[in-house]
């Protein structure tokens, strides 16, 4: 019985350690950012790899989510005779939900995966102790640009991500069930408003981006240096990350919505 | 690998296509509704009962939309609603006695102002006010006053 209270308490000391550790690493992450903006070209590297790369899926699958929105919606409006409103349904979802939450989870399994998987093995190989060697910091010039580059990345590609999924909304509200493009584009813009909803969103999409990067790169830079550890870690990684955006819209949708 | 220039580049034209997003939303979705607001000027009109009506609410006149709701507090002289309205610039012959009404869209939408344009040949000026308002009709005070009705 005491066994099991001890094992009990060792795991949450343990897990408190590992959050402890992390925001730890936040702040020192944060401290770095500044000198790190005086070498921009390690940040635009990684804005390549997370960023340029995560483009074709972020235009793809918003696309369809966009298209599905358009006609799921239109058949729950039409019996109630509000055909027209569904250009407000799909911009306001994508908008102020599917635009940063979608993104920041597809960026997770894309690029925040990549990050995890890359710092890992960087440790494994012992590429971060010989960095140490050499008096570089690791933390400086490894991570912090990649942590710049994820919260530059996300909110241009949740950007991206609203406007293609509206084209998508349209291409089937307008081509595709025959509601009047005026009225879809009119009741759209008589709804949505930039402060409330495209500020919003794009708020949202920063503090996604953020998290998406911390939480790979802490996963990645704590990873056991083992193969084993490496892809546990990729794997924690991506799960955490996906948790704590989704948690973290909820907070930021209450306090946003009121 | 891709060269360095290469990188450069796509990055260039990623950031390029992230800003461009953010324009369309603005411009396209959003139709800028703060920032192109048009130039107009402001009514006031007092109701009894607001009922359910918001700011930024459409004012339409002959059904025709002609500006909007920008404010709704209570005045502590009259206990009533105090309405700002902002008509559009280009609506600025609108008759001095014009009566102000509150309707509902349809039998659930949402509530507007409804402008009854008068026969004086004055017209209604900036700061002016609505002399002639109708309450909401609240469809609570309606069912217990029918109630009551047959009680008796």
């Amino acid at each position: 019985m005491t066994d099991f209270v001890a094992a009990l308490g060792q795991r949450t000391l343990f897990g408190l350690q590992g959050v402890g550790r992390a925001v730890l690493l936040m702040a020192r992450l944060l401290a770095g950012v500044p000198a790190a903006l005086r070498r921009p070209r390690l940040i635009i590297e990684q804005v390549y790899a997370v960023g340029v790369l995560s483009m074709v899926i972020i235009v793809v699958s918003s696309l369809f989510v966009g298209m599905v929105l358009a006609l799921q919606g239109y058949y729950t409006l039409v019996d109630f005779g509000a055909a027209e409103s569904v250009g407000t349904l799909v911009a306001l979802s994508l908008v102020r939900e599917l635009g940063p939450v979608v993104t920041a989870l597809l960026f997770a399994g894309r690029a925040g995966s990549s990050l995890t998987a890359e710092v890992g093995l960087m440790k494994a190989t012992e590429q971060l102790s010989s960095m140490e060697m050499m008096a570089v910091d690791p933390e400086k010039r490894i991570l912090v640009p990649r942590f710049i580059a994820s919260f530059v990345s996300v909110p241009l590609l949740a950007a991206v991500f609203s406007a293609v999924g509206v084209l998508g909304g349209y291409l089937v509200a307008v081509g595709m069930i025959g509601i009047d493009a005026g009225s879809f584009w009119s009741n759209m813009q008589a709804s949505v408003t930039v402060r409330d909803d495209i500020l919003n969103g794009v708020i949202k999409s920063v503090a996604f981006g953020f998290v998406a990067g911390w939480i790979a790169l802490h996963k990645g830079y704590e990873a056991e240096p083992t193969s084993l550890g490496v892809s546990r870690a990729t794997t924690m990684g991506v799960v955490h990350a996906s948790l704590v955006v989704l948690g973290l819209d909820f907070l930021l949708t209450a306090l946003m919505f009121d | 690998m891709a060269s360095q220039r290469t990188i450069e580049i796509w990055v260039g034209v990623f950031v390029a296509a992230g800003l461009a997003a953010l324009m369309v939303l603005a411009l396209q979705i959003a139709g800028l509704t703060e920032l192109r607001q048009p130039p107009g000027y402001q009514v006031t009109a007092y109701f009894d009962n607001v009922g359910g009506l918001r700011e930024k609410a459409p004012v339409n006149m002959a059904g025709v939309r002609v500006g909007r709701v920008e404010t709704i507090e209570l005045d502590t002289e009259s206990y009533q609603a105090r309405v700002v309205l902002r008509i559009d610039e280009r609506y600025n012959r609108i008759p001095n006695d014009t009566a102000a009404a509150i309707y509902t869209a349809g039998l659930l939408g949402e509530q507007y102002v409804g402008l009854e344009a008068g026969w004086d040949d004055e017209p209604l000026a900036a700061g002016g006010r609505i002399g002639d308002t109708q309450s909401a009709v609240v469809l609570e005070r309606i069912i217990g006053q029918f109630l009551t009705g047959m009680g008796d």
